[in-house]
């Protein structure tokens, strides 16, 4: 079998443990790091193995760190934040690593915090996650215990603190800059960028924030170096991918798999196929804010490249699929309901359009549909696209809208024109 | 107005903190835990021990789904109603839910038990449809086992 360096030692039927932790070479990275490597060499070596985000929008990892000033002038105090918020429609990776894998997470916090100097961590984690909150702390005492956390690490004069911020809701206080708000006890509205949070974050110091699956992946890297990291992969965005499937498959769930492992090989070997009695229609790739893809991509490798060239995003890899027996129209209502909820209000379009949207789709749905609707949900979701809006939310909740429309257009047409939703 | 206890914990949620404000939501839930919501009264409180003017904690709070500013039922539900939950079924387990307590989302049982709210999707979408009540997360619901979970909350 293929390695797994994020999930390989994880046994789901026994709490994780740090003794258990180390035997598997964990904290052999923090080791190395704090005794013979400078902040640089660490970002460095990150850098090199060309590890990109796992949040969903992809952006390499080191070269985000590089960004974090670190000359003598450089403000004293820097944060590194473990974004743990998960809400995104679909995914359900992060729980898994956090409450199975707190150790290699908490590794991996310490060593991204060495990288770019800070003295302090976080980790945001939505309150929902009451297990994970209860493993993250015992692990955290653990790690203090044995010096891997707290003052003069190791002996090496690094210093860190990692505190829990256990957040209350709402989808935008995963958007990174809506999350430094929430963490200074704001409302969580996004922020303008520039700056940037690795100049200008969290009380307006140098902040990085990281996904806790890219934080996950920095200590296999740290220890056994980038070649090791890019032959973990089908493809040229190297290391391993945590994949998942929902919807109405066989074995619905969540793998490490090779970064590039293609959606047919998902569906059908892992996620055992669809249901007995259900047909297979369409997937979103990556989360509810991805866009649609259909039979014809399925042999499409999940990787950042290959899923943007058919037209879609990698997100968060985590795929939902439709079904047959599923109405599209309601589906995507469903997704854009969510995002008209979870909006923040801050920008006009968002606020208002999103709402729109909604109330048009759920007049198709119920049908009171008219001619033209599925143009102006087209007009409207262009308005809402990329550059409109103050931040990502409302352009990746229009994603599978557009899309959507595009694969399932009959479906829409039919709903108008027999003023009723088919599947009801 | 605060308990030693309360006081105890707020004091420990604001320590350290550069900014007292950072440990706002902290605080808002410490609250919560005893009394089961923040009535107008706490939040001044809360907001001279936050540094904060009571309307900025106000808007604050209220931001937040998941911090109740009015009375809530003994238990609280949240169902989660996104996309892969959708697509399992959310929408008939819905109605069971509703016709099942008697109040719709955002309702309080008229015998105080439950309170039922929406949530973003729980991370448990292989095991769709969910929800949680309380600290705890149920998953691959059935209206069978919807019945059955009812009853374990008094
Ligand atoms: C509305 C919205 C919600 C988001 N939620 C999350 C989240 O829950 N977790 C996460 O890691 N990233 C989330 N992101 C992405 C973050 O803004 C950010 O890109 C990410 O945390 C960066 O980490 P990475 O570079 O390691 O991927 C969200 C983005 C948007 C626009
Ligand atoms: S796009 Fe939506 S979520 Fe983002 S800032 Fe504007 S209103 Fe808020
Ligand atoms: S969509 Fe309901 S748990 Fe993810």
């Amino acid at each position: 079998m293929a390695e797994r360096p994020l999930t390989g030692s994880i046994r789901p039927e026994v709490a994780p443990d740090i003794s258990a932790y180390e035997s598997a070479g964990g904290y052999e990275a923090l080791r190395k790091a704090v005794k013979g490597m400078s902040h640089q060499d660490v970002q460095k070596v990150v850098t090199d193995s060309n590890l990109r985000g796992r949040g969903g929008a992809g952006f390499p990892t080191g070269q985000k760190w590089s960004f974090v000033p670190m000359d003598e002038a450089a403000p004293r105090e820097k944060y590194f934040i473990v974004n743990a918020d998960e809400m995104e429609p679909g995914t359900f990776k992060d729980r898994l690593l956090l409450e199975c894998n707190p150790h290699q997470v908490i590794e991996g916090a310490i060593l991204g915090a060495y990288a770019i100097g800070a003295s302090r961590a976080y980790i945001f984690l939505r309150w929902e996650y009451r297990l994970a909150e209860k493993r993250l702390e015992q692990a955290m005492a653990e790690a203090r215990e044995r010096n891997y956390l707290g003052k003069n690490i190791l002996g090496s004069g690094f210093s860190l603190d990692l505190r829990i911020h256990t957040s209350a809701g709402r989808y935008i206080c995963g958007e990174e800059t809506a999350l430094l708000s929430a963490m200074e006890g704001r409302r969580a509205v996004p922020r303008a960028k520039p700056p940037f949070p690795q100049v200008c974050g969290l009380w307006g110091r140098p902040t990085i924030v990281n996904n806790t699956e890219t934080v996950a992946n920095i200590p296999p890297i740290i220890r056994n170096g980038p070649s090791w990291f890019h032959g973990l992969s089908h493809t040229g965005d190297a290391g391993t991918k945590m994949y998942g499937v929902s919807g109405r498959v066989g074995r619905p769930g969540v793998w490490e798999l090779p970064m590039g492992t293609t959606m047919r090989e998902l569906l059908e070997e892992h996620a055992g196929g669809m249901r007995d009695g259900y047909r297979f229609r369409g997937l979103i790739p990556g989360g509810a804010s991805t866009d649609f893809l259909v039979e014809e991509h399925l042999d499409v490798q999940m990787d950042y490249s290959s899923v943007q060239k058919a037209g879609s995003r990698l997100g968060t890899g985590m795929m939902i699929i439709l079904d047959d027996k599923t109405c599209p129209v309601g589906m995507i209502n469903s997704i854009i309901r969510f995002m008209a909820r979870e909006s923040c209000g801050w920008c006009t379009p968002c606020r208002e359009g999103l709402p729109w949207l909604e109330k048009v789709l759920r007049a198709i749905e119920t049908g009171d549909g008219r001619p033209g609707d599925i143009e102006l949900l087209g007009e409207h979701a262009r308005l809402l696209g990329p550059g409109n809006t103050y931040c990502a939310l409302a352009p990746g909740a229009v994603e599978p809208l557009q899309s959507g429309i595009r694969y399932f257009r009959e479906d829409f047409e039919r709903h108008i024109r027999d003023k009723r939703c088919p599947w009801r | 107005m605060l308990t030693d206890d309360e006081r105890l914990a707020i004091e420990r949620e604001v320590e350290d903190c550069a900014h007292k404000r950072e440990a706002c939501v902290g605080a808002l839930r410490v609250i919560q835990r005893s009394r089961g919501w923040v009535s107008d009264d706490h939040l001044r409180v809360l907001a001279d021990m936050l540094d904060m003017t009571p309307e900025e904690l106000d808007s604050v709070a209220t931001f937040y789904p998941l911090i109740f500013r009015r009375p809530v039922g003994r238990h609280v539900i949240l169902v989660c109603d996104s996309a892969s939950c959708w697509v399992m079924g959310y929408e008939d387990l819905l109605r069971h839910l509703q016709s099942r307590l008697g109040v719709g989302l955002g309702g309080t049982t008229s015998d105080g038990r439950f309170t039922f709210l929406p949530v973003a999707c729980l991370g448990a979408c292989d095991h769709a449809p969910s929800m949680m009540v309380d600290d705890e997360l149920h998953m691959d619901l059935t209206k069978e086992k919807i019945n059955d979970i009812l009853q374990r909350y008094a």
